[in-house]
């Protein structure tokens, strides 16, 4: 990629204390590619997101936004420069209709002074066609959000961040409460969102769910970068055990080997297996 | 690269008419309304109490007036209120805030021979300040408003008896003293008089029902139509994901306070103008009554949902409670069963309505 990344962080740090949060983190994001930054638990993916969408600036390291630096002073700064985060409680009220969350806190108006007023006619049709664009099957967008699937919900707030202008979507673990079926659904409208020229940070600790999707991976662990690759450069069994952290899964599936006698003591319920 | 053609064709939609709404029957539509147990329930409680009317005038205008009378007093009140708990909040010291600007107004009118404009003014204003108090505790602390508000409900309930024992030569009503007072027919006019008087009613209808139906009014397109409105149902429903979004929290919850508070200082004012003399503790109590028509009108206690026509509504069915037992002859401690009755099957059914209507798809 020759053109200019929309978004380019190299050799980012974060300390809290004594705590080495992140050390030395680079990513690039181009338009029409998803990069996807993969970690277990506690391998600072959060706290990435946070440097990433504004919530607080890194320690060291240099933020580029279209080449050019940047320093965000909140996430709503980030968002006027395109960049939208849509986190894992997705900012939706679960009780309030889809058109109402649609447009929350950026309603649209019409009329003047004080019969000022959310132009619902507009609100509602404006909801229909973004969701209809983007081929989200929801039957009535008078429903309560909270009446939606895990997926829908999803769909939903990444349609909303790119009806608000974002070309750079960022999407914290979107997949991971969801069932195979949802999880299918939001990655569409991660291909979607490529398709649509917009750059995409998948954040996932699924590496079944990062490989078909993503242009770019970066594997955190502890704090540090184990590796950022092109598709090319890997295939998806090794980035399954770059993520498992290799060494260690053998340890364990060893551990857990046990003769077949016992495990029939404890039979597995297809229904209740993730 | 691999899924990009699978990805993009397999969530279009269905071509042809919009096939899948037909999913959303009209029933459910219906239920979606959360005003719609309200309106059944005024509409059973009516004819209930045309069936039990011992003195043949549950039916007359003279009845409509009495009850309606009542509900409006009520009801100034449970829109407000109800709004507040759409916002996630509750206003204990809303009832005595009604006597304490009754108070007020009657102490500076009648004692103090203030012009009565002046007076309304001053009261509003104090009301507001509460308010204002009210929810700037509530969102700084991040205190459940129950007890801030309980809190302030002990404040204004001592003052308003402590305060005028103090300043009323040891009395606890205010009426009006010395031979003028400069506005108060004007002011009178406007809160405290009556219209359509005819042969059937000689009285008229108090303005106080004119009242209920602005406030009302208001509140619907405020609620529904504004982006104001919008945002009393996010920071009800999830006030983390409104802030999220950019809504102002904290603004909007305590212009919901002050909103109550001042609604607090019009039922003062009116009934003041009305009465021409204010007592001490009066209101103390009817907050349970605009929490209960509120709750009855389909407001949910946690916030997040409810409906303007469904407080008002609940306001009438309280109204009519009151008058109802009267004229079917029954003791009006039976009001009080009555009522809890009423909370009881209105919270039962709201239960319903609302689980149908938000009912989770998996």
């Amino acid at each position: 990629m020759t053109e200019t990344p929309l978004l380019e962080v190299r050799e980012i740090s974060k300390f809290f204390g004594s705590v080495n949060a992140l050390r030395d983190i680079s990513l690039t994001v181009h338009p029409g590619q998803v990069t996807c930054v993969l970690g277990d638990n506690g391998a600072g993916k959060s706290t990435l997101i946070k440097i990433l969408s504004g919530v607080f600036p890194p320690d060291r390291g240099e933020f580029l936004v279209g080449g050019e630096p940047i320093r965000f002073t909140s996430p709503r700064d980030a968002r006027s420069h395109g960049i939208s985060t849509v986190y894992q409680d997705l900012a939706m009220v679960p009780l309030m209709s889809i058109w109402r969350n649609f447009f929350l806190g950026s309603e649209p108006t019409k009329g003047w002074g004080p019969f000022r007023r959310f132009d619902v006619a507009r609100a509602k049709e404006l909801t229909s066609r973004e969701l209809g664009a983007m081929g989200i099957d929801v039957r009535d967008p008078d429903q309560a959000v909270g009446t939606l699937s895990g997926g829908e919900r999803q769909s939903v707030a990444i349609a909303r961040a790119i009806h608000f202008g974002a070309r750079l979507l960022i999407l914290d673990e979107p997949t991971s409460a969801l069932g195979v079926k949802q999880a299918g659904v939001v990655l569409r409208r991660i291909v979607q969102a490529r398709e649509l020229g917009l750059g995409v940070i998948f954040i996932t600790h699924n590496p079944h769910h990062a490989y078909p999707v993503g242009d770019r991976f970066v594997v955190l662990k502890r704090g540090r970068s184990l590796g950022n690759y092109a598709k090319a450069e890997l295939d998806r069994d090794e980035l399954v055990r770059l993520m498992a952290g290799g060494a260690e899964l053998d340890e364990l599936s060893h551990e857990f080997e046990r003769p077949p006698a016992e495990l029939a003591e404890y039979p597995v319920d297809p229904a209740e297996a993730p | 690269m691999t899924t990009q053609s699978t990805g993009v064709t397999a969530g279009v939609p269905p071509a042809g008419p919009d096939e899948r709404l037909t999913r959303t029957s009209g029933l459910t539509r219906a239920l979606r309304r959360p005003a719609l147990g309200a309106l059944i329930g005024a509409i059973a409680v009516f004819v209930l109490f045309a069936i039990t009317d011992q003195q043949g005038l549950w039916l007359t205008q003279t009845g409509f007036q009495s009850w309606s009378q009542q509900a409006a007093f009520f009801g100034i009140m449970a829109v407000p209120v109800g709004l507040l708990m759409i916002g996630g909040e509750f206003d204990l010291s809303a009832g005595g805030m009604t006597g304490f600007t009754a108070i007020i107004t009657a102490l500076l009118v009648g004692q103090l021979h203030w012009n009565a404009w002046a007076a309304i003014v001053v009261t509003f204003a104090v009301a507001g300040l509460l308010g204002l108090l009210n929810g700037y505790v509530v969102v700084k602390s991040k205190l459940p408003s129950f007890i801030v508000t309980l809190a302030t409900y002990f404040l204004i309930r001592g003052l308003s008896i402590g305060g005028v024992l103090l300043v009323n030569h040891g009395s606890t009503s205010v009426g009006l003293t010395g031979p003028t007072h400069p506005g108060l027919t004007s002011a009178k006019a406007v809160f405290g008089s009556s219209f359509l008087k005819s042969s059937a009613l000689p009285n008229g209808y108090q303005t106080a029902i004119l009242w209920f139906i602005a406030v009302t009014i208001v509140a619907v397109w405020v609620l529904g139509r504004t982006t104001y409105g919008n945002w009393i149902f996010a920071v009800g429903g999830d006030q983390d994901a409104a802030r999220n979004v950019g809504v102002p929290v904290a603004r909007t919850k305590i212009s919901l306070f002050v909103t109550t508070s001042t609604a607090a200082a019009l039922v003062g004012v009116i009934s003041f103008t009305q009465a021409s003399n204010a007592v001490s503790e009066q209101g103390v109590g009817n907050e349970f009554y605009y929490i209960i028509a509120a709750v009855v009108g389909g407001c949910l206690l946690t916030g997040g949902y409810g409906s303007v026509v469904g407080a008002a509504l609940g306001a009438c069915i309280i109204g009519m409670a009151f008058q109802g037992v009267i004229y079917s002859g029954w003791d009006s401690s039976w009001d009080f069963t009555f009522l809890g009755v009423i909370l009881f099957l209105a919270v039962g059914v709201n239960t319903l309505i609302y689980r149908r209507a938000t009912k989770a798809r998996r």
